[in-house]
């Protein structure tokens, strides 16, 4: 039995996962990565557009700070987000950029004096200011008051990997690659490390670690149609499931983000829309603005996606062999603009449409994009229910996002998770909770089970076929879990889900070898997956409300009154097959921004019984501390300055603190 | 438009060194698509014809740089290739220079690990940042600039298409020197000329270039490799000769 020991474990080598692992090798622990790929291929790379947070130093920044960002988070999560986690973020969020900053990403910069920039389809002449000359620029993104988007053309997430990952170099933290954690060892109450495969030979490890920090990513790849990279298969959060102890969240919250080119699913950035492009139809009609007049195209995800759909059903979509779609116009961007800012939207369209937006429309439907749920965590990152386990980035529901994502959100979380959970899980390990007490006749115990079990799958009479199992799930999750969303169907989806889960156990293997082997790692990891796409339609059949991303045309309105909280979703025998859900309220008499309107998308809402009275209370709170500096009026709405690590306390500076 | 879809051969090397298995060319058919890419064909050899093909795709997008493979006998990302593009034969080989895990999957992190601990392909500075002050400037043409070079995506195509490589296994390849003229233009890196003479100033550094820029032909970024090592070369002969 191989047994490998370290001080911190982390599970997956993207942004959120590296960064953690920065952290805690920076207060002296011992790391080890595991990533299923080189770090710089993990999907952090895809993000394009880029990475909020309110420095404040454009022209159409101007103003922004920490409430700002916490408001639009709020309203773009639908209020299902938690709000404390959402204040500890937007505080740390310009600490996040002016580290990666420093560490070597190079941000776009303001340049003083007058810019040509096209906002709601005019051109229109912006003149940045001369303090800000050389400071980080900042986009347009949806659902936001301000120009708050950080970017690096539209390789933002590529440059943040890189300079990240190259951090995780200096430190000299190892990264197994081509590894994959098949399942967490713990006792119950304890996780101790995890059984580990190594996809290259085969060999099964036991990595036994004092702190275990899952940062796998979403788990888009349970849809056919996605944006995600092929390795975003939510092993990392299944294992966490399969513990029967720790907690999945809100999995029926997915985001469809409305512009991959159709039909590969190739996203193309939110920046297109930010800097000006526009959403037309199949007679050239920019249709946005007659649903969406306020915020047009640069409404949130989920209500453009959903008006898209909305629009493709009444007819106006361009018909081809492989279905419907709609055009993103940014021709009007111009080629300086697009060349230069928008290079990866171009190279993408060259390689996959063989067009060239400067002068073509490119064809866009909604697709499967982000997980907002996932791993459910405190808000320092450790995991409900099991001891020593963490999660950060994409794959936990940390519960910043709610029921929808705000673009620029998410590399943001990874960054910022990855921040304090490092820190976390170096006060754990430090601390006497962080001891090692496992046995390695527990360890043994776990190693042989997951031998088990492929040995199984490799040796045993199953017949079922691994891929034509996963091309089904992943058809029932396109087709009847998507945008928009019916309890008949979403019952379907639950019981063809089911009846999959249950073939899945009879799969069979042609190719017999131990080590490299796909077709073994398409049979295990479905078996899991499958687990992930119950938790997501079960939950969504349960939800009888439409808040966020989560639409339900047989319960249209958010009904705060019966569904202000969160599903948690545990797992707890191999043969069960279906989760077992649980909620949790969310406080409204704690929220600093208590439920209302979005300012986009529907008017409907359900009220809360104790809506209105907190609404009252905020706004005496308000008034009685009418001449404090908003830190003060703040702390007095909901504190949250002691779930902010010593490493990140202080007030961010902006330009116009000299001055005010 | 109403001819019948081509039928395609992927003529692709396949080998198990693991398995002590000599490699060898296997044919599979499939029915082209529109749009069809190699990672659609290769995806589908997998599920119908062979599940037991390796290969290493990623993003599918372009942007990871997994994929890398010989196509047609030229470096390249098969996700981006679209089967329109070639004959109705195409031949798939894995990367030459990198160590082979199985038919086209090569272990490029193993490579690139060690060219980021080589070369330390990270900021030098003794500054610590303090992150709630604002931050310092930076001119937004050299951040552009920097950028350009920051685009590298780590797929291997430049290193299997680089001549000097099939000689000289320790030289540092395009990707190696780009990294070097990134850090170079970058001022929040504190490193001399000096120093990076003592990383590239020798024959498997920027000397060791045979200037053939099989790497410039082949890189899927499009980026300024010939004029990068050009340049770094004259920098690291001014230090040379001081």
């Amino acid at each position: 039995m191989r047994i490998v020991y370290t001080d911190v474990l982390v599970v997956g080598g993207g942004l959120a996962g590296l960064r953690a692992a920065v952290g805690a090798r920076r207060r002296g622990q011992d790391v080890i990565i595991l990533s299923l790929v080189p770090p710089k291929r993990s999907h952090s790379a895809a993000a394009q557009g880029g990475m909020q947070a309110s420095l404040g130093n454009t022209f159409k920044g101007a103003g922004d700070n920490e409430d700002v960002h916490f408001e639009d988070t709020v309203r773009g999560s639908d209020w299902g987000c938690d709000q404390e986690v959402a204040r500890l973020f937007v505080h740390a969020a310009p600490q996040a950029v002016r580290e990666l900053a420093a560490w070597g990403v190079p941000w776009n910069r303001v340049k003083a004096g007058p810019r040509q920039v096209v906002m709601d389809g005019q051109h229109v002449t912006l003149t940045e200011p001369d303090a800000s000359h050389g400071l980080i620029a900042a986009r347009d993104f949806g659902g936001t008051k301000k120009w708050r988007t950080c970017y690096v053309s539209d390789g933002t997430g590529h440059a943040m990997l890189y300079a990240v990952s190259d951090q995780a170099v200096a430190e000299r933290i190892p990264v197994h690659e081509r590894t994959e954690a098949v399942a967490l060892i713990h006792d119950g109450t304890r996780c101790h490390g995890a059984i580990v495969r190594d996809l290259v030979t085969g060999e099964l490890s036991a990595y036994v670690a004092k702190a275990t920090c899952i940062a796998t990513g979403g788990f888009g790849r349970i849809y056919r149609v996605t944006s995600n990279a092929l390795i975003n298969e939510g092993i990392g959060a299944a294992i966490a499931l399969e513990t029967g102890v720790a907690t999945l969240a809100n999995m029926e919250a997915v985001q469809f983000h409305p512009t991959t080119i159709f039909p590969a699913g190739i996203l193309v950035t939110e920046g297109c829309r930010g800097d000006g492009g526009l959403l037309k139809d199949a007679s050239g009609h920019r249709f946005m603005p007659d649903y969406e007049p306020e915020k047009k195209e640069l409404a949130s995800r989920d209500v453009v996606s959903r008006r898209m759909e909305e629009h493709i059903r009444a007819g106006h979509g361009v018909k081809t062999r492989f279905g419907d779609h709609l055009w993103l116009d940014i021709t009007l961007l111009g080629a300086q603009h697009i060349n230069g800012k928008l290079r990866e939207v171009k190279e993408i369209c060259q390689h996959f449409l063989g067009i060239d937006p400067v002068k073509d429309m490119i064809p866009v439907r909604p697709a499967q994009h982000y997980s907002m749920g996932g791993i459910r965590t405190d808000a320092a990152g450790q995991a409900r229910g099991l001891a020593g386990l963490f999660a950060c980035g994409e794959a936990a529901c940390w519960d910043l996002h709610g029921f929808n994502r705000l673009g620029g959100n998410s590399v943001a979380e990874t960054v910022v998770a990855g921040m304090i959970v490092g820190e976390t899980m170096a006060d754990f390990v430090e601390s006497s909770a962080g001891e090692l007490q496992v046995s390695t006749a527990l360890v043994r115990e776990f190693l042989e089970r997951e031998q088990a079990k492929i040995d199984t799958l490799l040796h045993g009479n199953g017949t079922e076929n691994a891929s034509e199992l996963m091309r089904r799930m992943q058809d029932i999750m396109t087709e009847k879990v998507g945008i928009f969303r019916r309890g008949d169907l979403l019952q379907e989806a639950v019981d063809e889900l089911q009846a999959l889960l249950l073939r899945s156990r009879k799969i069979g293997i042609g190719t017999k070898r131990a080590g490299a082997n796909p077709e073994l790692v398409t049979a295990y990891r479905l078996q899991k997956m499958l687990k992930l796409a119950l938790c997501v339609a079960y939950g969504a059949l349960q939800r009888t409300e439409s808040r966020g991303a989560h639409f339900r045309e047989d319960h249209p309105r958010r009904d705060d009154a019966g569904w202000l909280k969160r599903t948690l979703a545990t797992w707890h025998d191999d043969f069960q097959t279906l989760p077992t859900l649980a909620y949790e309220s969310l406080d409204v008499t704690r929220m600093e921004l208590p439920p209302g309107w979005r300012g986009y998308g529907a008017k409907n809402a359900i009220e809360h019984p104790a809506t209105e009275a907190r609404v009252a209370e905020v706004a005496t709170i308000r008034s009685a501390f009418g001449h404090a500096d908003r830190y003060t009026v703040q702390q007095a709405l909901m504190p949250f300055d002691h779930l902010v690590p010593e490493a990140f306390r202080g007030r961010n500076a902006r330009p116009g603190d000299e001055t005010s | 438009m109403s001819t019948s879809p081509r039928i395609l051969t992927l003529r692709v090397l396949r080998s198990s060194p693991a398995e002590g298995e000599a490699p060898h060319w296997e044919d599979f058919r499939v029915e082209e698509a529109e749009g069809m890419t190699l990672f659609l064909a290769l995806t589908e050899v997998r599920e119908r014809l062979a599940p037991s093909l390796q290969f290493d795709f990623v993003c599918r997008a372009g942007i990871c740089g997994s994929c890398g493979m010989l196509i047609d006998g030229k470096p390249g990302l098969a996700c981006c290739a679209l089967t329109r593009d070639h004959g109705s034969t195409i031949t798939l080989a894995p990367l030459p220079v990198f160590e082979l895990i199985g038919d086209l999957s090569v272990n490029t992190g193993k490579w690139m690990r060690g060219t980021a601990e080589r070369l330390e392909t990270w900021i030098h500075s003794e500054a610590q940042p303090d992150l709630t002050a604002v931050e310092p400037r930076m001119e937004p043409e050299l951040a552009e600039a920097i950028y350009e070079l920051d685009r590298c995506i780590e797929c291997g195509c430049c290193v299997a298409g680089c001549g000097t490589l099939r000689m000289r296994e320790e030289f540092v390849g395009a990707i190696g020197l780009n990294k070097i003229a990134r850090f170079r233009l970058d001022p929040r890196d504190e490193r001399s000329d000096e120093d990076f003479y003592d990383l590239i100033g020798d024959d498997t550094g920027v000397f060791g270039c045979m200037s053939l820029l099989g790497c410039h032909d082949v890189c899927p970024k499009g980026l300024p490799l010939q004029t990068q090592i050009a340049f770094l070369r004259r920098k690291m002969v001014a230090v040379g000769l001081k």
